[in-house]
């Protein structure tokens, strides 16, 4: 049933990579490995973020994420989380390259450690020597309309503005910047962050953006799995109506049934 | 047997003392790491796979070892 709903849509083409999903996901903060393939694979995302870390030589932690995840079946976009400056954003991002798979950087530079909002000045700044050195890049940033004008100009393959602050789950806070932001720009607008639940992923959607990127919402639910289901249902789901036209909305009935040939 | 002449590098932010004359390779190697599987910074540079059998660590080196992990 999702494919024939699929069907009615088109794919999502980013950087000259065509996705059927327009679910993308995240790989953090899952309870166990096992949990996170499964939940990913429930979501039906084909792109999934990784973030570029130390290797842990006294190996108390976990090992690296491809132990677990197959490069073959995922489409991995790395992230540059947990820096606050447009030099460590590029350092992480041609780390990230290096690892070979793809020209893809999910490019995040924060500017505050309390909202994690991002610092669009630095990220402007990152997203020019990137996409100078050929990185694919995807821009997370503020739902600001000239922030996200700007990083397209600079050459980002993507905008990525949030719902609403990283990991809080508060759903879109301005629908109406989403839908200016992608009313203006040319190339795929995905909302990055913010996103708690089925019912958010659909007004997100309904924005008529191009996808919806997610971690938290699924790996902090009591159960990932059946979150992950709800969220490829919804992200399709909303997607229809954006598609479709929705009908007026007015604060004022109006009867569905003929007025005339009632009885007397 | 003869004791093995040791250097000291930075390896992922700690200070540790290794056997000289090493490779990236042998060292990835006696860290049990699959060259495949991390990417190398040597003093801030990024070093192609390709190298990892020719580059020598040398005395005072400061190395990064990263790799994927999960993130959001």
């Amino acid at each position: 049933m999702i494919d024939e709903a699929r069907a009615l849509d088109g794919p999502l083409v980013i950087g000259g990579e065509t996705f059927v999903s327009r679910l993308i996901v995240g790989t953090g903060k899952y309870e166990t490995n096992e949990i996170m393939v499964d939940a990913i694979r429930a979501s039906g995302a084909e792109m999934v973020t990784v973030a570029v870390r130390r290797v842990d030589l006294d190996r108390t932690k976990a090992e690296g994420i491809l132990h677990h995840l197959d490069p073959d079946e995922f489409f991995l976009l790395a992230n540059t989380a947990g820096c606050y400056t447009a030099e460590d954003a590029v350092r992480y991002a041609r780390l990230a390259r290096a690892a070979g798979f793809n020209d893809f950087v999910k490019l995040e530079v924060i500017g505050d450690e309390k909202t994690l909002l991002p610092d669009v000045a630095a990220t402007l700044e990152a997203a020019r020597t990137l996409s100078d050195e050929g990185f694919k890049v995807m821009a997370y940033t503020n739902d600001d309309l000239i922030t996200a004008l700007r990083l397209e100009d600079a050459g980002c393959v993507a905008v990525m503005p949030l719902a609403s602050p990283i990991g809080s789950g508060l759903g879109v806070v301005n629908p109406y910047f989403i839908r200016e932001i992608k009313s203006r720009l040319e190339v795929p607008v995905i909302v990055d962050a913010g996103v708690g639940t089925a019912s958010d992923a659909c007004v997100t959607m309904e924005q008529g953006v191009d996808g919806v990127l997610m971690n938290t919402a699924l790996a902090a639910a009591d159960d990932p799995v059946r979150m992950s289901h709800a969220m490829k249902h919804s992200s399709v789901a909303a997607r229809l109506p954006y598609l479709a036209g929705r009908m007026p909305s007015r604060e004022i009935a109006v009867p569905s049934s003929p007025t005339k040939g009632m009885l007397d | 047997m003869t004791q093995h002449e040791t250097i000291r590098v930075q390896l992922n932010g700690k200070e540790r003392e290794i056997e000289a004359g090493l490779t990236v390779r042998s060292l990835l190697e006696s860290l049990d790491l699959k060259p495949g599987m991390v990417v190398v910074e040597l003093n801030r540079e990024i070093l192609e796979r390709d190298s990892y059998p020719t580059v020598t660590v040398s005395e005072g080196d400061t190395l990064e070892l990263v790799h994927f992990v999960g993130g959001g």
